[in-house]
C-alpha cells in the first residue's frame, strides 16, 4: 500500500491532440483505445462467423461481392474449402486474442484497475502506451495476411505443427500466413506482457492509502489474477512463436521431424517434435481460457453486487476460487492433447487435476446463486448481461464434465461437442462480460447513459439466440459431426445438415442483435442523456467517488483515503443503502465475512 | 422483465434437454467391444452433467423470480449456510462426483490405451497423408518391412515408401485404400503419418486416435458387426481435410479370408 503523499504526479496533462487521444500516457485513453479495437476486431470476427455459417449451411450459395475479400478464396463469390479454412482461422485467432483478451482484461483492466485502487496512473505510463500500439501493430499485421499472396493461414487458431510449419507445400496460407500469423502472435504477447507488468505492479504498489488488497473490489482482483496469468502464459508463446517463424525463415526444425513426404518430396527438415508445438501451445493456450473469462468473472460479480444491493456471500472465497482457477489452469493443459498420441498415461494424469477445477468454478457459481438469494436484485441492462453470464458460465462449463474424461474424449474430441463447450464457456459468457461491463461503467467513461431499452433488447437477442446457436453444437458434437469441415459429405453427417442450416439463421439474427449495441454504444457515446451524477448506480467503489468522466490523474486535487472493503451495501444501521469506500462512516456489516 | 427472465431460463434450460432425453441426435452406434463401457460412461456423465445443469439453472431462475421485486424496506437475508455451506457442498458433491468420474472413466480409458493388443491381433498399418488413408497388411510372414520415406510416390502408388526388390519382409505386404477387418477379431493398428497431423475416427468403433508425424502411434480394437463404416479424419490436415476418408469393411472370417487372398494377388 502506499502513503498517497509518496505520489507524485508522473506525467502532467497532454495539450497536443496527438498526446491526448493517439500516442497518450493515460490508461483511461489507452483503455478507450483497447475498447475500440477490440470492437473493431469483434465486428470483424462476427462478419466472418456469418461468411462461415452461411458456408456451411448453403455451400453452393454465391456471397455477392466475396470475390473482393479474394479473387482465388471466393471465384465467383463461392468460397473455396480452402478458403472457409483460412476465413476459420482468422475468426478464432481474432476473437481469442484481439477481442476476448483485449475487451474484458486490457479495455476495461486499463480504464478501471488504476482508478479503483486509488492510483494516479499505472507505474509505467509508456509501457502501457506501448502495450497498445504494440497490440494495435499485432492486429495490422495479422489483417495484412488476408492481402499476402495465398491469403492467411488455413491451420486453425490452434496452428498445429508440422501443418503450420512445413510451409507453402501444404496448403494455401501456410507460407507468408502463417509467418504473420506467428509475427502477429509474438507481437500481440509483447504487448500483453507490458500490460501485465503494470496491471501487477499497479494492484500491489499503487493502491492509495486505506486500500489494503482485501478492499479492493472483484474486478480489481480479476484483472490482477488475470495479469499473472498473462505473464506466464504469453511468455511461453510468444518464443513459441518464435520457434515457428524460425523454422520457415532459418531452416530449423523445431516442430518438423525427419521423413515427412509431401507431395512425393521429401521435406528437407529433421530431429523436430510436432507434440512439442501442442504443450508448448496449450500451456499458453488453457490459461488463455481463464484469462479471457476471470475478468469477466470479476466485472460480473461487481456489476451484480451494486445491483443486488449487497456485498457477495463471501468476498474472499470468491477470490480464492479465482486465484484457484488460475493455478490450475496450467496443470490441466493437456486434456486437449488427450488423442494426440502423448502417453495415455499422461492422459489420466491431467484429467484429474481437470475434473478438479470444477470446483473453484462450482464454488464460484454457487457464491454468485448464494449472493442474489436474499438481495434486492435491480434489473437492468447490465445485471441482465450479469446473470446472462451466469447462465452462459453455468452451460458451457458443465459440459466440461465430459471432456474433462479422455475415454469420453475419444468420441467428442474434435466434434462440435467442443466447440459448443468453449463458444459458451469462453466465448458467449465473455463476450456477456464485456456487454455487462459496458452498460455499466459507460456513463464514467463517457458522462453519457446508454439507452437501457434498447439495451434490453440487446441482451433478449443475444441471450436466446446465443442459446439457439451453441446449444445444438453440443447435439451435433455427440452424433460425432468432425469440426472444422466445410461440408458435410460423410453418410452419416449428412442427416445433420438441417441443423447447421437451423444454427446459421439463428447465427445470421442474433449477429444483428450485436448491431443493435453497436448503434446504441455510437449513439450514446455522443448523443446520449447526459449521466444524471457522478454515482448513477449508486456503487460503492473508487470509480464512482471521482468525477464524471475522471480528471486526468484520476481524483483530482486530493488522492482518496478508504475506510471500507468494498461492497457495503444494505448495511443495517448506516445512513444510506451503500456507503462509498471513501467514507469515514463507522460500520458493523454482518453480512460480510472479514 | 426479472419475471420474464427468469421464465425464459426455465424453458431454455428444459428445451435444452428435450433432444437429449428424446435422442434425436443419439451417438452412433457402437460396433466395439470397449465402446459400451465409453456408452456407459457418457450415460453416467449425461446424468450428472443434467442434474447439475438443470437444478443449478432452476436455481438462477429461481432467486431471480424472488428477489427481483423488493421493496425499499425489505431486509437483505443470509443464504442458510453461509459461504462456508456452499465451499464444503461444492467439496462434497462436485468433488464426490468428479471423482467418481474420474475413476470409472479411467477404466474406459485403461481398456483402449493401457492394455497390450493381444498376440495373435491382426496386425495392420495405416497411413494417413494429405487427403487419403492408405492400410498395409503385413501377408503371410507377419512383418511389415520398412518404409522408406525417399520412395514415396502416388505416381508410381507406392503409398508407403515400401522397397519390395530388396525388403524382404516388404515382399509380401498387402497396401489397400480400405481398411477391411475380420468381426470379432482383435485388430492391432500402427498408425503413420506421411506428411501433416491426421486423425483416425470411426465413431461407430469409438475410437478417435491423431497420427502424429514423425511418431508411430499404436491402438487396438475389436469390431463386432459386419459393415462398412466411414472412416473420417478429425485433425486439420488442409483443404481437402473436410473429404479425407476411407472405409471400414467388418467382414466375416470367410470374406475377410477371400478379400485379403484377393488384395495379395492384386499388388
Amino acid at each position: 500500500m502506499h502513503d498517497t503523499s509518496a505520489h507524485a504526479v508522473q506525467h502532467g496533462a497532454p495539450t497536443s491532440f496527438i498526446r491526448k487521444h493517439v500516442f497518450s500516457l493515460d490508461h483511461k485513453v489507452i483503455g478507450k483505445q483497447y475498447y475500440a479495437l477490440a470492437l473493431v476486431a469483434a465486428v470483424v470476427g462476427m462478419f466472418l462467423s456469418w461468411l462461415m455459417r452461411i458456408h456451411l449451411g448453403w455451400g453452393s450459395w454465391a456471397i455477392p461481392g466475396l470475390h473482393l475479400l479474394s479473387k482465388g478464396g471466393a471465384p465467383g463469390d463461392v468460397m473455396t474449402p480452402e478458403y472457409y479454412l483460412q476465413l476459420m482461422t482468422m475468426h478464432g485467432t481474432i476473437m481469442v486474442f484481439f477481442v476476448l483478451t483485449t475487451a474484458p482484461f486490457a479495455a476495461f483492466g486499463n480504464f478501471f484497475l488504476p482508478i479503483q485502487t486509488g492510483a494516479e496512473d499505472m507505474p509505467f505510463p509508456h509501457f502501457n502506451m506501448m502495450s497498445f500500439w504494440v497490440t494495435f501493430t499485432a492486429f495490422l499485421v495479422m489483417a495484412a495476411s488476408f492481402i499476402v499472396p495465398d491469403g492467411p493461414t488455413l491451420g486453425g487458431w490452434t496452428q498445429y505443427a508440422p501443418l503450420s510449419a512445413i510451409g507453402p507445400a501444404v496448403g494455401p496460407g501456410q507460407g507468408w500466413g502463417v509467418v504473420l500469423w506467428a509475427a502477429s502472435i509474438a507481437i500481440f504477447c509483447v504487448g500483453q506482457l507490458f500490460g501485465s507488468l503494470n496491471f501487477i505492479t499497479t494492484t500491489l504498489d499503487m493502491r492509495c492509502k486505506g486500500m489494503s488488497l482485501m478492499r479492493l473490489p472483484l474486478s480489481a482482483w480479476a484483472w490482477f489474477i488475470t495479469s499473472v496469468m498473462g505473464l506466464t502464459a504469453f511468455a511461453v508463446l510468444m518464443p513459441a512463436c518464435i520457434l515457428l517463424i524460425l523454422d520457415h525463415v532459418a531452416g530449423t526444425s523445431f516442430f518438423i521431424p525427419g521423413g515427412l513426404v509431401v507431395s512425393d518430396h521429401l521435406v528437407p527438415h529433421s530431429g523436430g517434435s510436432t507434440l512439442l508445438w501442442q504443450h508448448l501451445f496449450w500451456f499458453f493456450g488453457h490459461p488463455e481460457v481463464y484469462i479471457a473469462i476471470v475478468p469477466g468473472m470479476g466485472i460480473v460479480s461487481h456489476v451484480l453486487v451494486t445491483n443486488m444491493r449487497r456485498p457477495m456471500l463471501s468476498h474472499r472465497v470468491l477470490i480464492y476460487s479465482m486465484g484457484a482457477l488460475a493455478v490450475l489452469s496450467y496443470m490441466v493443459y493437456g486434456h486437449h492433447m488427450f488423442v494426440s498420441g502423448m502417453n495415455p498415461v499422461s492422459s489420466l494424469a491431467f484429467s484429474f487435476p481437470t475434473l478438479v477445477i470444477t470446483i473453484p468454478s462450482t464454488i464460484v457459481v454457487l457464491i454468485w446463486l448464494g449472493s442474489l438469494y436474499g438481495s434486492k436484485l435491480r434489473i437492468n441492462s447490465a445485471s441482465l448481461f450479469s446473470l446472462g453470464f451466469i447462465s452462459m458460465f453455468i452451460s458451457g462449463g458443465i459440459s466440461g464434465f465430459f471432456l474433462a474424461q479422455p475415454s469420453l474424449d475419444i468420441m467428442l474430441h474434435a466434434t462440435y461437442f467442443v466447440v459448443g463447450h468453449f463458444h459458451l464457456v469462453m466465448a458467449v459468457a465473455a463476450m456477456f462480460g464485456i456487454y455487462a461491463g459496458t452498460y455499466f461503467w459507460f456513463p464514467k467513461m463517457t458522462g453519457r447513459m446508454m439507452n437501457d431499452t434498447l439495451g434490453k433488447v440487446h441482451f433478449w437477442l443475444s441471450f436466446v439466440g446465443a442459446y439457439a446457436i451453441f446449444m445444438p453444437f453440443h447435439y451435433l458434437g455427440i452424433a460425432g459431426n468432425v469440426r472444422r469441415y466445410q461440408a458435410f459429405t460423410d453418410d452419416y453427417l449428412i442427416p445433420l445438415i438441417p441443423v447447421h442450416k437451423f444454427i446459421t439463421v439463428a447465427a445470421i439474427l442474433t449477429g444483428f442483435a450485436q448491431l443493435i449495441f453497436i448503434y446504441n454504444l455510437i449513439h450514446s457515446r455522443f448523443w446520449g442523456e447526459k449521466a444524471p451524477n457522478d454515482n448513477p448506480w449508486e456503487g460503492t467503489s473508487l470509480e464512482w467517488s471521482t468525477a464524471t468522466p475522471p480528471p486526468h490523474n484520476n481524483f483530482g486535487a486530493t488522492m482518496p483515503v478508504v475506510y471500507h472493503d468494498p461492497y457495503q451495501y444494505s448495511v443495517e444501521g448506516a445512513s444510506a443503502d451503500f456507503i462509498m469506500q471513501t467514507s469515514p462512516e463507522k460500520l458493523n456489516n454482518p453480512l460480510e465475512e472479514k | 422483465m426479472a419475471k420474464f427472465f427468469a421464465v425464459t431460463i426455465v424453458i431454455i434450460a428444459i428445451a435444452s434437454a428435450v433432444p437429449i432425453v428424446m435422442h434425436m441426435w443419439p451417438m452412433p452406434q457402437d460396433i466395439s467391444t470397449h465402446g459400451h463401457l465409453i456408452d456407459e460412461q457418457f450415460a453416467d456423465t449425461m446424468i450428472e452433467a443434467g442434474v447439475s445443469f438443470l437444478a443449478s439453472q432452476f436455481l438462477l431462475a429461481y432467486f431471480i423470480w424472488r428477489f427481483s421485486s423488493s421493496k425499499p424496506g425489505d431486509k437483505i437475508k443470509r443464504f442458510p449456510g453461509g459461504a462456508l455451506g456452499l465451499v464444503v457442498a461444492a467439496f462434497l458433491l462436485v468433488g464426490t462426483e468428479v471423482l467418481a468420474l474420474g475413476v470409472f472413466g479411467a477404466k474406459a480409458w485403461a481398456n483402449v490405451y493401457l492394455t497390450p493388443p493381444a498376440a495373435d491381433a491382426v496386425l495392420v498399418q495405416a497411413q494417413a497423408g494429405q487427403f487419403a488413408f492408405y492400410f498395409r497388411y503385413p501377408g503371410p510372414d507377419g512383418k511389415l518391412g520398412p518404409i522408406h520415406p525417399d520412395m514415396v510416390s502416388e505416381a508410381n502408388a507406392n503409398f508407403f515408401g515400401i522397397d519390395q526388390t530388396h525388403d524382404q519382409d516388404s515382399k509380401d505386404d498387402i497396401v489397400t485404400a480400405e481398411l477391411a477387418v475380420p468381426v470379432n477379431r482383435e485388430v492391432h493398428m500402427i498408425m503413420h503419418s506421411k506428411d501433416v497431423g491426421h486423425s483416425f475416427y470411426v465413431p461407430e468403433l469409438r475410437i478417435q486416435q491423431d497420427f502424429v508425424p514423425g511418431l508411430d502411434v499404436s491402438v487396438h480394437f475389436t469390431a463386432t458387426k459386419i459393415g462398412r463404416y466411414e472412416i473420417v479424419c478429425t485433425q486439420l490436415c488442409g483443404l481437402g481435410h473436410y473429404n479425407m476418408k476411407a472405409y471400414l469393411e467388418v467382414k466375416s472370417p470367410e470374406d475377410y479370408d477371400a478379400w485379403i487372398k484377393q488384395q495379395a494377388a492384386l499388388q
